[in-house]
């Protein structure tokens, strides 16, 4: 299954790039992205983030589907 | 009115927009840029947005306003991209029969936003700028 990243602010920066495409195993979960996306950029590792899913927050342990959009997201500043 | 815009925010046009003239008081939160952090002076500031995510989590954050309050209205609007010293990043504007429920509304409004909704900040000092809230 191919899903999208989106990484953001720091992340972001790290990684050098805003939007991933991941290509995963059926039964795959956000963990599975994690731990991919973790693979190429390592400093990743380093860095606290929750997870979304289709852009609801959402545990790791979550399913992933053809075609989701994940997005890690690291502690937030707004306001 | 829930927004989030690349453009200075219009509060008169937040302040205006009441229909029927029901609501007694309006409460108006302005979140503004400080010129220091940690007495560090403070050149600008970048606020990001995962969009359509962040407008999800206003309007959980409204709905539940709404419904936990005796309110009326609660309108919200974030700013993103470059902003300036004193320039305002968000305005939120609750309006009520009774004041008390607004300044208690406009508070949680705030509070849960810079909790939950995915903006982020990034300070701009004279020697490097940081994402706030970043530490490994």
């Amino acid at each position: 299954m191919k899903v999208k990243v989106l990484l953001f602010a720091a992340l972001r920066e790290l990684a050098g790039e805003s939007t991933l495409e991941l290509e995963l195993d059926d039964g795959a979960t956000l963990a599975d992205a994690v731990t991919e996306l973790a693979s190429r950029h390592a400093a990743l590792k380093d860095h606290r983030f929750a997870t979304a899913l289709n852009q609801r927050y959402s545990p790791t342990s979550a399913p992933l589907a053809d075609g989701d959009e994940v997005a890690l997201i690291p502690p937030v500043s707004g306001g | 009115m829930i927004e989030i815009v690349d453009h200075p925010i219009d509060v008169n046009a937040l302040v205006r927009c009441d229909d029927a003239g029901a609501a007694g008081g309006l409460v108006l939160f302005l979140g503004t840029v400080r010129n220091k952090t940690r007495g560090k002076d403070v050149a600008k500031l970048e606020y990001e947005a995962y969009g359509d995510m962040a407008l999800h989590e206003l309007r959980k954050i409204v709905e539940e306003g709404l419904r936990r309050f005796e309110i009326t209205s609660i309108d919200v609007v974030h700013r993103v991209g470059t902003l300036a010293m004193g320039e305002v990043a968000v305005a939120i504007a609750v309006r009520a029969p009774h004041r008390g429920a607004s300044f208690d509304a406009c508070r949680y409004v705030i509070d849960t936003l810079k909790e939950t909704v995915p903006i982020w900040k990034k300070e701009f000092f004279e020697d490097g700028a940081v994402w706030v809230g970043d530490r490994p």
